[in-house]
């Protein structure tokens, strides 16, 4: 079985982001960027089916300009077989990333596709249930358990009351919430390794695909800051000020 | 222009995040239909036809929709939206699952977690965890959003008397089905609807040490939440996470203990109106966004507070 994982580059999450001067976006201009956490996330799970011999192949794609080479390369030493790049400077949005996933997925057929539930960049949580409706797959998202079996996976599912299980028809999508796994650290002999590793570079033209945006960002603000307010030194004064100062309780 | 609201329901009750949600698309326009998709769900139809505003109540009540799997419903919402201006649901693990792919069909974009409605074309959202928000126009025919309920006052619950019109299922996929679930039974106020919460993080230690915050739970009747760390710890279910990919809440009261105050916490709670901090160290960023600050060893302070209350 063939897994394919979307792999998306991404602020570093330790990075607090500063909105530019003009308002016109977040500065990106020397900031550490690493794989988005749920796409290692991704990666390990499909390295892990490998390991156990359920998946024969894992491949990884990106999408973006030459810089996500660097997490394809990650990916790579994570453990995936092969990398495919799909080389555009427009930062293209969930739907037409879906598209190009969906062009991807008519190449490499693959039984299983996993993606990050949401990139901490955008915050959108889109992609993977799109690539769903594009292709018709069936979507187990926000996962924390997955068991692959010879024509079906189940999938359980974080949910906002629990816990939630489905099983669905291969070929399908899983999205991956924190707590499917914890990825591994690549070893330096395994970064080397993923040097040699195949990477082909493709283009949204040469997939067919458009990226124009149809939702244009008019503003980047930062959001209201909320100050600090003050220290209090005991119990009693914590539940006098709650009572009397806010008259919250 | 006219506005589709899916509504938010256990096919028993009508979840209250519905009428946040509401609210959103009266800010966008007048004419809002609503349907309620589920099985053996006509109590939901009844109660969400005296919701204020709605026009017209559309219910799909099928097996397909018993479960409210994202491939079913994102059939018929895809079908039945084709004819309006506008789609909303909430920002939930059911909106999140199911409304990307009715965008995906509909070919789309989604306006994912909304906080504010500009005009009917012009939304408000916070990216990066919160640290920064986008004012996005949208020229798509159809704009598919997705609302963060604790930006929105609900709509009232009573007051309105909308028709009610049964319609058809778009028949089921059946390339996904439901197994089971483990929901939380809990007699607490649910997390996004609380009026108080109050949070455990690794500080807590382990998930025994929680009692010591359902006492103080108890005596404000709040909720209780955790943060990352705590629930992969397994101290407490993934249910309780606050943050950036758990659960946003903005309650009236929010006390945080033995939570450090990471940009992913910060990003689920900020906007509650106070804010409480109780953490013995002084230096833990938590500290910059509080109202009332305690440094100070959890295990000494809850059950004084508990006594205190
Ligand atoms: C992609 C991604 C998504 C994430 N999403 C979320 C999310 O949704 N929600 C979330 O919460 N986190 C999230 N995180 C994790 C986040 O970055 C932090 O790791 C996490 O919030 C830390 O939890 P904590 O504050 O409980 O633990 P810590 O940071 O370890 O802090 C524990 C605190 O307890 C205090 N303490 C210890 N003992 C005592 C005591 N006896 N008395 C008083 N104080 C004490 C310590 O001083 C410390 O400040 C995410 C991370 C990533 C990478
Ligand atoms: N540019 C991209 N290249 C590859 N994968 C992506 C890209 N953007 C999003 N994804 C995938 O879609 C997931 C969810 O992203 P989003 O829907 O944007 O929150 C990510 O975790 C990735 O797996």
């Amino acid at each position: 079985m063939k897994v394919l994982v979307a792999v998306k580059r991404v602020i570093d999450y330790n990075v607090k982001v500063r909105v530019k001067a003009d308002q016109s976006d977040v500065d990106l201009a020397n900031v550490k960027m690493a794989l988005n956490p749920f796409c290692e996330i991704a990666v390990e799970e499909a390295v892990r089916l490998k390991e156990a011999g359920v998946a024969s192949e894992v491949v990884v794609v990106s999408i973006g300009p030459k810089a996500v080479q660097e997490q394809l390369r990650t990916a790579l030493a994570l453990g995936a077989d092969r990398a495919i790049q799909v080389e555009t400077d427009e930062l293209p949005d969930s739907l037409a990333v879906a598209k190009l996933l969906q062009a991807i997925v008519a190449q490499e057929q693959p039984q299983l596709v996993i993606l990050g539930k949401q990139a901490i960049d955008s915050d959108n949580n889109q992609t993977g249930q799109m690539l769903g409706a594009l292709t018709g797959m069936p979507q187990g998202t926000f996962a924390s358990k997955v068991v692959v079996d010879v024509n079906s996976v189940n999938v359980t599912r974080e949910v906002d009351g629990g816990l939630q299980t489905v099983k669905l028809q291969l070929p399908a999508i899983v999205t991956t919430d924190l707590r499917l796994n914890e990825p591994r650290y690549a070893s330096l002999p395994n970064i080397m390794k993923a040097k040699k590793k195949p990477l082909d570079v493709t283009t949204p033209a040469d997939l067919g695909v458009n990226v124009a945006r149809t939702v244009k960002v008019l503003k980047v603000e930062a959001p209201a800051e909320r100050s600090a307010g003050v220290k209090v030194a005991s119990v009693a004064e914590l539940v006098d000020k709650l009572k009397n100062e806010a008259k919250i309780i | 222009m006219s506005i589709l609201v899916i509504a938010e329901h256990n096919n028993s009750e009508l979840n209250g995040a519905t009428l946040k949600t509401l609210a959103a698309a009266q800010q966008i326009g007048a004419d809002i239909d609503l349907l309620v998709a589920g099985h053996g769900c006509q109590a939901v139809a009844a109660a969400a036809a005296k919701v204020a505003g709605v026009s017209n109540v559309l219910v799909a009540d099928d097996a397909a929709y018993g479960h409210f799997l994202a491939e079913n419903l994102g059939d018929l919402v895809a079908k039945l939206g084709a004819g309006y201006s506008h789609i909303l649901a909430a920002a939930t693990t059911t909106g999140k699952n199911f409304l990307p792919r009715v965008a995906a069909l509909l070919d789309v974009a989604q306006i994912s977690d909304i906080v504010s409605v500009e005009s009917s074309d012009t939304f408000k959202r916070p990216i990066y965890a919160g640290n920064a928000i986008a004012t996005v126009q949208s020229s798509d025919p159809i704009k598919v959003i997705s609302v963060r309920t604790t930006a929105f006052d609900a709509v009232a619950a009573e007051g309105g008397s909308a028709s009610i019109e049964a319609i058809s299922a778009a028949g089921d996929s059946g390339k996904a089905s439901f197994v089971g679930e483990e929901l939380a039974k809990s007699e607490r106020p649910e997390l996004t609807a609380a009026r108080v919460i109050i949070s455990g993080g690794r500080g807590m230690q382990n998930g025994d040490n929680f009692q010591l915050l359902e006492k103080v739970a108890d005596k404000l009747g709040a909720a209780i939440g955790a943060s990352r760390a705590a629930v992969d710890a397994g101290f407490v279910p993934n249910d309780y996470q606050v943050g950036q990919t758990g659960k946003i809440v903005a309650p009236e009261l929010y006390i945080a203990v033995g939570i450090s105050g990471a940009i992913q916490h910060l990003a689920g709670m900020k906007d509650s109106k106070v804010i409480v901090a109780i953490n013995k160290d002084e230096e833990a960023p938590i500290f910059q966004i509080a109202d009332y600050g305690m440094v100070a060893d959890l295990f000494t302070v809850l059950p004084e507070l508990e006594q205190a209350l």
